[in-house]
């Protein structure tokens, strides 16, 4: 199975509801009128993608019908359009050059509110780079939240990768030191860090952040090398707000999305890319550790727009 | 909680006061922002369809045209609106059946299930239960575990059974209640997603097997759009009997309250407020209507006083703030009993008319440490009368607290700020007439 394939089989349900209605409002259509316009935006707005960014989504496209030829505006183009500009605005942010992970070891960051399933993505991301020859340690820098570490240090054992852990209560900076400092010592080429769940207005617990980022920076001035925010596909609005501090106080660098093989699309994660210039830089579709991909920004907006052919 | 909306919603409400007569079509521009700021809030864009058309048909009603103070019937009109929205009063746990009564506690992945079944627990043990907790989330690693640390934190028993056959595990542990005299079952279940059948129907089969007096339905306060989507399919696999939301201690605008009661039409019986066991709240629909709409949360406010403050010192604390009479040293006098009732924006944010005024002023609770550590190093007249503190008492409070005179400085513009903003309170009326009927709290 592909990557699109494997979208689209997460993505099912969603898009035969969607596709199906849409499908229903454009084929009642013989021209592109308000009401049809009207219908998208409704379409937008309930995958998340927020009120600005469906309204410059949609302005967008009454642009790219006005270049079209009078008989030209069948309302049939008007999904493909409409996929093609928001495929635009998640690729103009993903920056072309490949993930920073060239350094020995390497260092990834994960950072995320509380339930974004950074655990879980953590250990689909450990399997993905194993997968590709690279010597993967997990740092269990929760050490606030029940049970966080013993959930790392079973996802490392499924996973096969080794998992370094202090007891609760340790600081978490202190853990992702040590951490490092064996990674280096035992010529680990990748280590990643999860860090406790914690909303993004809690001053304290976000400088406890900085402090990781900091801590680490000791040892290797470019360390943290990328920093992922995981982000819940159910998230509303709220998601860019989140991204926002995250990204003030620890230096996001990516995006991990989650939690994407539910019927939720993850529209917010538009207004986040088009405002703050993040890649999406994987999607989660599962509970495996296999259910990880990484991001198409094309295959995603068709998968969230194109009817469903066949019914699942 | 809700600050977003709720400023959103102030700053609407003084355009619309502002107007001294409401033509058709300044109505229908405010429902067009209605309409923006629910749908900013997160509240599904078929709700907010319906709650639109509602205010509007009402709004365009004669009363408001005849009205002198049109701007305001129109806000009462959304603040029933909303109330209806939210569900009429409050709904309390369904104890009536034989103990053991079992909870069943359900929901997405990462919604917060396991957090809520401690806090609940606590909460029903503070009810005088006795409650037992449940590991029957075999599937996440180390989910067990994580009850098992909570339980011990809280010093609750938890019924595990390893990670095989979650039906066995929930009808067990109702024998087990029944032996060792625990009144209620907290069943904590698999975080799963609502178009998952097979996981749906172990669901089902605990359900049948367990019969719940109550089935509580967990969902993220910071969900989007499709929060309805999953709140509609679980309650129609298993006609749950409430909601719980959680997380509303961050900025979320909380939409999803309004949508999934609305679609679900299922009341929603507690909020979660935080990390910690006790940030667990019921919740009333009247009251939440209040807080989105700006007009602060009194009554919710004085149970938590009275939970955790002795009426006594509560009336002495309140008589002095409504005189303004409010010292340093009362502040550090109120200190610790202020701090066990949540976190200071907390219980601002419950202030009618505090919402706006709370903005941009940093709260958190290591500067409530340095704030406590200024204060000690004050001699009880600098408390009484902080007026007096000159330069050099400046510098010599901020040397015995390990401060910097500027943390002295802004101490005492926020005891100043905290000053005005206690004047004011006595001078805030409600909106739309509707506030002054509920008596002063603590004055």
């Amino acid at each position: 199975m592909g990557i699109f394939n494997k979208l689209k089989g997460g993505l099912s349900k969603t898009r035969q509801k969607l596709g199906s209605q849409l499908k229903n409002i454009i084929n009642s259509h013989a021209r592109i009128d308000d009401e049809l316009y009207d219908a998208l935006e409704e379409t937008l707005i309930a995958a998340d993608i927020g009120v600005d960014a469906t309204l410059e989504i949609l302005d967008a496209l009454r642009d790219k019908v006005k270049q079209l030829s009078a008989n030209g505006k069948d309302p049939d183009i008007i999904l493909d359009l409409l996929a093609e500009i928001i495929s635009e605005s998640l690729s103009s942010s993903v920056v072309e050059s490949e993930l920073n992970l060239d350094h020995h070891p390497a260092v990834i960051l994960i950072v995320g509110v509380n339930g974004s399933g950074k655990t879980t993505s953590i250990a689909k991301l450990a399997y993905h780079f194993q997968r590709k020859n690279r010597r993967v340690m997990l740092a269990a820098a929760d050490t606030f939240r029940a049970a966080a570490t013993e959930q790392l240090l079973e996802w490392g054992n499924r996973v096969g990768v080794t998992v370094v852990h202090q007891q609760s209560g340790a600081d978490p900076a202190a853990v992702a030191f040590d951490a490092l400092q064996s990674a280096r010592a035992k010529g680990y080429d990748l280590l990643i860090i999860d860090t406790a769940g914690r909303l993004h207005n809690k001053a304290n617990l976000m400088q406890e952040l900085a402090k990781i980022s900091r801590v680490l920076k000791k040892q290797d001035p470019d360390a943290p090398h990328e920093v992922f925010l995981v982000l819940d596909s159910t998230t509303g609005q709220n998601a860019l707000q989140q991204a926002k501090v995250f990204q003030e106080i620890s230096g996001v660098t990516g995006l991990v999305m989650s939690k994407l093989d539910g019927t939720a699309k993850g529209g917010a994660v538009i207004p986040i890319c088009r405002e703050l210039n993040l890649p999406l830089r994987f999607i989660g579709l599962g509970e495996k550790k296999e259910d990880l991909e990484v991001f198409d920004p094309a295959a995603y907006a068709k998968a969230i727009l194109e009817p469903e052919e066949q019914p699942a | 909680m809700f600050d977003q909306l709720t400023s959103r919603f102030e700053d609407f409400f003084k355009k619309l006061r502002g107007h001294g007569k409401l033509t058709e079509q300044n109505i229908q521009q405010s429902m067009r922002e209605i309409r923006r700021i629910l749908l900013e809030a997160d509240v599904n864009f078929k709700v907010v369809k319906g709650f639109i058309e509602r205010v509007q048909e009402k709004a365009l009603g004669q009363e408001v045209f005849k009205s002198i103070t049109p701007g305001q019937q129109v806000i009462k009109i959304i603040n029933d609106e909303l109330i209806h929205l939210l569900g009429e009063g409050h709904s309390r746990l369904d104890f009536s059946g034989l103990p053991p009564v079992p909870l069943m506690i359900v929901g997405l992945q990462g919604s917060g299930k396991t957090t809520l079944c401690a806090k609940l627990a606590l909460h029903l043990r503070r009810k005088g239960k006795f409650p037992l907790l449940v590991a029957a989330d075999i599937y996440r690693p180390a989910a067990i575990d994580q009850l098992n640390q909570l339980g011990k934190q809280l010093d609750l028993p938890v019924w595990a059974m390893g990670t095989k056959n979650p039906v066995k595990i929930c009808t067990e542990s109702i024998k087990e209640a029944r032996k060792t005299g625990r009144d209620v079952v907290i069943l904590d279940t698999a975080g799963r997603l609502h178009i998952d059948k097979e996981m749906m129907q172990e669901l089902t089969r605990i359900k049948d097997a367990v019969k719940p007096a109550e089935i509580l339905y967990v969902a993220d306060g910071m969900a989007g759009q499709d929060a309805v989507n999953a709140a509609r399919e679980f309650a129609e696999r298993l006609d749950y009997s409430g909601i719980v939301l959680t997380k509303l201690d961050g900025d979320a605008k909380g939409g999803a309250a309004l949508s999934i009661r609305a679609v679900t039409g299922r009341p929603i019986r507690f909020i979660g407020t935080g990390e910690k066991p006790d940030a667990l709240e019921e919740f009333h629909p009247d009251r939440m209507a209040s807080r989105i709409l700006g007009m602060g949360d009194i009554i919710t406010l004085v149970e938590k006083a009275q939970d955790t403050v002795d009426q006594e010192t509560a009336e002495k604390m309140a008589q002095k703030i409504a005189r303004s009479e409010f010292t340093l040293e009362d502040f550090l006098d109120q200190f610790k009993q202020i701090r066990k009732m949540g976190s200071l924006d907390q219980i601002m944010s419950m202030i009618p008319g505090m919402g706006k005024q709370l903005k941009g002023m940093d709260l958190n609770e290591s500067e409530l440490n340095r704030t406590e550590a200024i204060i000690l190093s004050m001699t009880p007249e600098e408390r009484r009368k902080p007026h007096i503190i000159n330069g050099s008492r400046r510098k010599r409070i901020a040397a015995g607290s390990g401060t910097s005179v500027q943390n002295v400085n802004q101490l005492l513009k926020q005891y100043d700020q905290l000053r005005s903003m206690m004047k004011q309170m006595g001078k805030v009326k409600g909106h739309g007439g509707k506030f002054p009927k509920i008596p002063f709290p603590m004055g």
